[in-house]
Formats: C-alpha cells, structure tokens, sequence
C-alpha cells in the first residue's frame, strides 16, 4: 500500500522560511561586499592611484599612503604567525599527546576561557604589563611596538590554532601511533615523525585560520603597538611603533566627515581586508574539502 | 645523543612552550582579580559614573552592553537556527548548499571592524538608524551567526538518524520530525553555541565603536534608537583616551567585563557537561 504524504500549506512556509535563513548567510556576504565597495571604491576616483601607493599617511594633510598600514598588517601578522605556529603545535601535542586524561581535560576547557576574554581586556592588560616589560627589557624608549603586538596576537589566536590541531592529532587513526611503537620508535619519534605529518593539512588550516584571526584583530593591536604609521626599513624596526589597517579604521572613523576622501579611503581599508580574508578563508576550505575527500577515498 | 634522551629534550620544550601559553591566562585572570577586586563595591555596578567618569560606578555600560547581548540574541538566535536546521535537515549536495557554506566560513572569518564598517554603511548611514542600540545590535548579531549557525548545525547533526526515522515512520512529517524529535534533542547543545556567540559579541569594542557606543552618556537608554555605554568601549575608552584615571577603576571595569563573558563561559560549559551525562544516546 502506498502512503502518500500530504505536506500542509503551513508547513510548507516553515520550510520556505528555513530555507530563507539559509539563502540569508549568501546574501549576507554580498551585501558586506556591496557595502564596502560603494562606500570604499570612490577612494579611487578621487585619489590616485600613485598617491595611494605612497608611504605617507598622514589624512589631515590629505596624504593617503597605504603603505604603512599594509605593511604594519603585514609584519605584525607575520610575527604573530611565527610565534603562534610553534607554541600553538607544542600546546597540541601536550595536550593531546603527553598530559594525562584528567589533565587534559582541565586544561582544554582552559585554553578555551583564553578565547574568550575580550581583546580589549587582552590590549588593556598588554598595555600595563607587557609594553613595560618589552620596553624595559631591550631598553627602548617605548614599549608600544609591533613586537608587542605579535606577542599578544600570537598569544590570542592560539586557541584556535590549539584546537584544530588537537582535534586533527587526535583523528589521526590509533593503528599509526601502533605501528610506530610496535617498530620500536620511541613515543616522540611516534608523534614527530608519524602523527604530526599525518596531520599536516589540518596544522596548515589552523595556520591560516590563526592568520585570519591575527589579521583582523583590531582592539588589542590599537592599545598596544602605538599607532606610529612608519614603513619599516629593517628587521630590528620590529622593535618601534607599527600601525595596523584595523587599528586605522578603528581610531579614525569615529572623526571622519561622511562622504569626505578621508571616509572612503577608510572603507577601501575595510575592502582590502575583507577580500584578504575572504581569500584566506576560502584557501583553508578547500584545503578543508581536499582532505576529506581523500580520507573518503581511503576509506572507501 | 641516545633516543631516549631527545625524547626527554623534546618533551621538556613541549611542556615549557605549553606552559608558556596556559600560565599567562591564570596570571591575567588572576591579576585582574586581585587588582580589580579591590575596586568592587555595590556602588561600582549601580552607580552612574562621576567626575569625568573617575569615581561613581559602570551602571549605564552595564545597562548597555546587557541590552546590546538581547538584541544580537534577538538578531541571530532565529536566523543562525533556522540556518542550521536547513544545512542539517533539509540542504540537499547541491551548488546552493555548497554557496551557503562558503558564505558562512567566510562571514565568520571577517574582521570585526569590517563588520562595523558595514553597519554603519547599511544601518546607521543608508537606513538611517543613526548611531544606535538597533543598528549595533544589527551589526553584532550578522558578526554572531557564523557561530551560531556552525554550533546548532554540529548539535542537530548529533541526534542520531534512527530518532528521524522513528518519527517518519509513525507518519510524522518532515517538520514534525525536526519540531518534535530533532529539535528537543537538539537544545543544549544549541543553547550552548548560543550562549558562547552571545559572549563573543559581549566583550566586542570594534563592531559597535560607529553603530551606537557612546564615550559618555550618564543615563539608561529609552528606545533602540538611544546611542549606549557599553562595557568594552567604555574599558578603551578609560584605559587609552581619558588622563589620570584612577587604575583601581580600570580594573575594576576589566573585572567585570570579564565576569560577565567568562561566567556565559562557564554557564555554557556546564550545560554541556550536564546534558552530556544525561544524554542516552
């Protein structure tokens, strides 16, 4: 016997509706993108090109130079990553690897509280304790610099770069870790020769999720790395003030008139990001979808 | 040097760079504790502030941040559920499904600051909201769902498929399924991810810094279209733009900021314990 279903007129609007939150997320994107472009692209028009290519910023002037905002969001960003990367793997695989059960078990609740103390309480307490001891300990003249900032931002995108590593050593199946001890490797050589390269499409996702986070943080970078928009001329200018694109838009749209060059050159700021993002993003999805597809295959 | 040694070695730096991470986070939370704890007092979190915000209490960016956290509930519980009921139940492999994924890692991967950018292009500018408690809440709401939406979608995914199949097999319908059985079963994990993206827009300063913060504004809000204090802003703006405030009273303001999103946290946490050792499936 054939039964079939009659679907309501009622529930086919909960359904429409469902589906509508859905569409919502893509039309949501678009309309960010949409924003930013009508607000950021006339920047263009009435700057040019060459003065925007300048490394000069200095608004009041009408000087747009975006370079030493790139470049600030591009030194912080790096040096957040290559404190991050190491830190962020050893805390993995104490976690996952070395710690007892119950241990692990208190401490990844507690990495998570890491991720979710505010970033201008992280900015705060980084200009009361870390910018004095930076400043102290290289006897500098000032604490607020890019390096203080790379140390704070490596330090809060670490929960993310935690626990995706963590969940990637943790799937990495129990018969690898066997056959390594079963060789006679000893549990290090398991975990660094083995496990860690099993993983290492998942520690690249962590890297970059990491490195979107680091890019974007706003609050933390503004308080601390002291906001001197300077294009560095050598590594040690780690150690002078830096200024980030975020920390641009955050302090200076507040003052700026609607509709000046000042307020469109800030919103090509929030566009420039938003596409690095978006890049950034959609590279660690397909790395993401490469994965399992092939673990499908494997299992398949 | 023998194996046994490098694993020694190696397992010495892996402790000290673990250590290096997790102790920061008691020695700041801790610090502030200490430091801020002295600042407490009834008056702190009833008061309006005083004297150019150096003496009185943190009432009005208490008042507005708890309005803020309401109104990005209101915004993104509905929809970021809806989402995920859609991408767990009913999304099919298609291109579309696809899209809406692609959508979401992105929209959780924005800068906070561009999402305030946003709001204050669509909401406070072009709809002409102005600088206010419904246009930051807007703004923070669209910044949450991405974390409500991943968070629902993994809960639902977790009822097992035999529970839908009981349901459509004594003649349920789909949305009778989802109503009845996939949803209930559904909830504390889903109150869980709604409470950890509500802390997140909580203790957020950027997004809300052109939508409706206010820097000094001694009085409770009467509408959505009211600018606000909020905690976060307010924790700036006393620490890097006003000279010679007292340090008892940042601290202070970074306590409870601090108490406010780490006991969501908590709160959070033990939901899902609690449900987790319920649950019999």
């Amino acid at each position: 016997m054939k039964h079939k279903q009659s679907i309501s007129l009622s529930e086919r609007v909960i359904e429409r509706t469902i589906q509508g939150t859905g569409i919502s997320a893509i039309i949501l994107v678009v309309l960010i993108f949409f924003f930013l472009i009508k607000e950021g692209v006339p920047a263009f028009f009435e700057i040019p090109i060459t003065s925007l290519l300048t490394t000069r910023w200095y608004p009041i002037e009408d000087y747009y130079g975006l370079l030493p905002l790139i470049m600030g969001s591009l030194i912080i960003t790096i040096g957040a990553s290559l404190i991050a990367l190491p830190l962020g793997l050893a805390t993995a695989i104490f976690i996952a690897e070395i710690v007892p059960d119950w241990t692990r078990d208190i401490l990844k609740p507690f990495v998570e509280v890491l991720a979710g103390i505010p970033s201008v309480v992280i900015g705060f307490m980084g200009m009361l304790m870390i910018a004095p001891l930076v400043r102290t300990t290289l006897d500098i003249p000032t604490g607020l610099t890019a390096f203080t900032g790379m140390v704070l931002l490596a330090w809060m995108a670490l929960p993310t770069i935690v626990s995706v590593v963590e969940d990637v050593i943790d799937a990495v199946p129990k018969t690898y870790r066997d056959a390594g001890l079963a060789l006679g490797l000893t549990r290090w050589q398991t975990i660094w020769r083995i496990v860690v390269p099993a993983g290492r499409t998942g520690i690249l996702t962590a890297l970059m999720l990491g490195v979107g986070r680091a890019i974007g943080e706003t609050m933390t970078v503004m308080m601390v790395t002291g906001n001197a928009a300077r294009v560095p001329r050598g590594i040690l200018d780690i150690f002078m003030p830096a200024r980030t694109m975020t920390a641009t838009i955050a302090a200076e749209m507040g003052e700026v008139a609607q509709g000046s060059p000042h307020y469109h050159v800030l919103f090509a700021v929030g566009l420039t990001l938003f596409v690095i993002t978006f890049i950034i993003n959609l590279a660690a999805a397909a790395v993401v979808f490469r994965q399992t597809q092939r673990s499908e295959r494997l299992l398949s | 040097m023998s194996r046994q040694n490098s694993q020694r070695i190696a397992f010495a730096l892996i402790t000290l760079a673990a250590t290096a991470v997790i102790l920061p986070i008691f020695f700041i939370v801790g610090y502030i504790i200490v430091q801020g704890g002295s600042a407490l007092s009834w008056e702190f979190i009833t008061a309006f502030p005083r004297d150019g915000m150096k003496a009185g209490g943190l009432l009005p960016a208490i008042v507005g941040t708890l309005l803020l956290t309401l109104g990005t509930g209101i915004v993104a519980v509905p929809i970021g559920i809806g989402a995920a009921i859609y991408l767990s139940e009913y999304a099919g492999d298609n291109t579309l499904t696809r899209a809406i994924r692609i959508a979401i890692i992105n929209l959780a991967g924005i800068p906070s600051v561009v999402y305030g950018l946003f709001g204050l292009g669509l909401f406070v500018i072009f709809l002409n909201f102005g600088s206010s408690i419904l246009a930051g809440s807007l703004t923070l709401g669209i910044m949450t769902l991405p974390t409500i939406i991943s968070t629902a979608e993994e809960a639902l995914r977790a009822v097992p498929q035999s529970f839908r199949l009981v349901s459509t097999s004594l003649g349920g319908t789909r949305w009778q399924t989802i109503r009845k059985v996939v949803l209930p079963q559904a909830l504390p994990g889903i109150i869980t991810g709604v409470i950890l993206g509500l802390e997140r827009a909580a203790g957020e300063t950027a997004p809300i810094l052109f939508t409706v913060a206010a820097f000094f504004l001694p009085k409770i809000p009467t509408s959505i279209f009211d600018q606000t204090m909020a905690l976060p802003y307010h924790l700036y703006v006393i620490s890097t733009q006003v000279p010679g405030m007292p340090i008892q009273i940042q601290y202070g303001t970074a306590l409870v900021l601090l108490i406010f999103v780490l006991s969501m946290n908590l709160l959070a946490t033990l939901i899902r314990r609690y449900y987790r050792r319920q649950r019999t499936w």
